[in-house]
């Protein structure tokens, strides 16, 4: 046990000491959370909208002026009709449509209760929420004025709809998706690499000549990495709650434990390249096309799996990440538990196992 | 066999597919003995070694190091030799320091007994101010010594040197060899590969090895006057040329 401290301690020295792997260690989560999060949830200004308005009264005109007067909204036209608010969204400017009711001010005097329906243009699902928040707090400011002395409060009901992406379906999915990259780069390339590194300078030789039987080195290697990776999913995880108020739904246990479980699949599959490549920029270079190429393009992070030609969506299959992002998306969003994602769960482990026993028989073979 | 023998070898043979690295050697090492393994590149000595040392699996024949089967005892084997690679052997990002206590770790050292032979290995080489710096600052010929100290510091039975000077200035080499010469009088047992002809001088014993035999094996006086040349380089190409 104590030479087995002693060699995890040694792997610590080499990554606390290579400035570079720190970085793609601790810096590159950070730059990529910032950055796929502030390029997809930056703030809205001036967004084109339109009105359509019913009633025409005292009420729905001191709202359109304080929309009119925000610096978040610029009214680009009246519509009429219904009819119309399709064919608006299909010119592409206009990004939201507000629609107030017949005898919206007359409603708010008499049932207290008025409605305004706002309709955004959900191609862009995350403008499209932001935009219908930042007009529903301009409505709930409205209605404070409008309340204040009242014992009989006003209540102006906004009701959202989305246009052409109801279900919002990629609102978040940034945060599993950079955490899935993430994860993968670190463990999986970063292990190939360190393995290899050992292999092309020779210690590899030094550390198999010794009484460390081959399974203890590789598992001494790997350890670090699994510390590593775990502090790293739990960092994105903070991040993403706390800079981007995303709602973590389900158990943080469930979600640290399935985060483990991917981490040790990319282990078992670094380990798998390592075996396979002889220096580190083959070890990278495989990492790199073989693995993060695959997850970008096919785990459906960024194109949605669904709408993938057949035999891609089968491809789509064989990549960990995949699994994972949809486990991520039930736990962080969905707020569901084991009972739900139980088969890709399944499918993870078979995966690990599958990838660590592919490993140990290269491996053998290697040192015949 | 005598029970002196530290190495014992017999009709030892490594094939890759039809290739035939190592062709059927045999020889004995005895103890404290300083064994020059000479060869020209490609002439199947690295694959001899590796066998020897465990990491490679022999085709045929039979191998005893320190008194165990390298195919069936290899855990003891290990924990008997020491190894030094012609490439590097330590980390270059590791302190002499933590250099030593890994290697003495992996070897099962206890700290108390690292720290008395650390302790011990930095005086001897007078290397108190560089105990704490990076070993990859450190000139090779420095690396090259220390590294031989660290895969002494388990007290190995045998150390296996591959390679040990190459690329070393020729007044480090000879530091070195009289490095070698201490712990062969201590009955260390030695077995080394080399380029340099004059070092194939310094050992007790030679073999040369061409395309996977041993063509010779003796003292290097012997083989100096069964070749009928005066420098063990002549002995050296004389073989190669008889060979071709």
């Amino acid at each position: 046990m104590n030479r087995f401290i002693g060699f995890i301690k040694k792997e610590f020295y080499h990554i606390l000491r290579d400035r570079r792997s720190l970085f793609i260690l601790f810096g590159m989560p950070i730059v990529q959370v910032m950055l796929f999060g502030f390029a997809i949830t930056n703030e809205i200004n001036n967004v084109d909208i339109a009105i359509l308005d019913h009633s025409k009264d005292v009420n729905t005109k001191e709202i359109i002026n304080k929309i009119a007067t925000s610096k978040y909204f610029s009214i680009k036209g009246f519509i009429s009709h219904e009819d119309e608010i399709e064919s608006t969204f299909k010119k592409g400017k206009i990004k939201a449509v507000l629609n107030f009711e017949k005898d919206f001010g007359k409603n708010l005097v008499t049932q207290k209760k008025a409605t305004v329906q706002i309709l955004t243009d959900a191609t862009d699902p995350n403008t499209a929420n932001t935009i219908s928040n930042y007009v529903g707090s301009i409505l709930q400011n409205y209605q404070q004025e409008l309340n204040k002395g009242l014992n009989m409060p006003y209540q102006i009901v906004p009701k959202t709809r989305m246009v052409f992406n109801p279900e919002l379906k990629s609102v978040y999915m940034f945060v599993p998706g950079v955490m899935t990259i993430i994860l993968m780069l670190v463990s999986a390339m970063m292990t190939s690499i360190s393995i290899t590194k050992e292999k092309e300078l020779g210690t590899m030789e030094i550390l198999l000549v010794s009484p460390l039987n081959p399974i203890q080195v590789i598992v001494g290697k790997v350890v670090p990495y699994i510390l590593l990776s775990i502090i790293n999913a739990a960092v994105i995880i903070l991040l993403s709650i706390f800079v981007f108020k995303m709602p973590v739904q389900g158990s943080l246990f469930l979600l640290g434990a399935e985060s483990t479980l991917f981490i040790v699949n990319a282990l078992s599959l670094g380990i798998l390249i390592s075996t396979i490549s002889s220096t580190q920029q083959t070890a990278m270079m495989i990492s790199l096309m073989g693995l993060m190429l695959p997850v970008i393009l096919l785990s459906g992070f960024i194109f949605p799996i669904s709408s993938m030609p057949l035999p891609l969506q089968l491809i789509s299959n064989i990549i960990p990440a995949k699994w994972f992002i949809m486990i991520l998306k039930g736990i962080m969003l969905k707020g569901v538990g084991l009972a739900y994602v139980w088969k890709e769960t399944l499918i993870l482990i078979g995966m690990t196992i599958f990838f660590i026993a592919l490993s140990v028989k290269k491996y053998k073979i290697r040192l015949e | 066999m005598t029970k002196d023998n530290m190495i014992q070898v017999q009709n030892l043979t490594k094939m890759f597919g039809d290739f035939t690295a190592v062709n059927n050697i045999s020889f004995e090492v005895g103890k404290g003995e300083v064994f020059g393994f000479l060869g020209a590149n490609g002439a199947g000595k690295t694959t001899a070694m590796k066998m020897l040392i465990g990491i490679s699996k022999p085709t045929h024949g039979a191998a005893t190091v320190a008194g165990y089967n390298v195919l069936t005892e290899a855990e003891q084997v290990k924990r008997n030799i020491g190894y030094m690679s012609q490439r590097f052997s330590l980390y270059n990002d590791l302190t002499i320091k933590e250099n030593i206590v890994f290697f003495g770790g992996i070897y099962g050292l206890s700290s108390a007994d690292i720290k008395e032979k650390s302790q011990a290995m930095i005086n001897e080489l007078g290397l108190h101010d560089m105990a704490d710096s990076l070993v990859g600052s450190l000139p090779l010929g420095w690396k090259q010594k220390v590294a031989f100290s660290v895969a002494l510091l388990h007290n190995p039975k045998i150390v296996f040197l591959d390679e040990p000077t190459g690329g070393v200035d020729p007044i480090t080499r000879r530091q070195f060899w009289e490095m070698i010469y201490m712990e062969a009088n201590r009955g260390v047992t030695i077995f080394v590969t080399t380029h340099y002809m004059d070092e194939a001088e310094y050992c007790d014993r030679v073999s040369i090895m061409v395309a996977g035999k041993i063509e010779a094996l003796d003292t290097p006086k012997n083989l100096k006057g069964q070749f009928q040349v005066d420098s063990m380089n002549q002995v050296f190409l004389k073989l190669a040329r008889n060979i071709e």
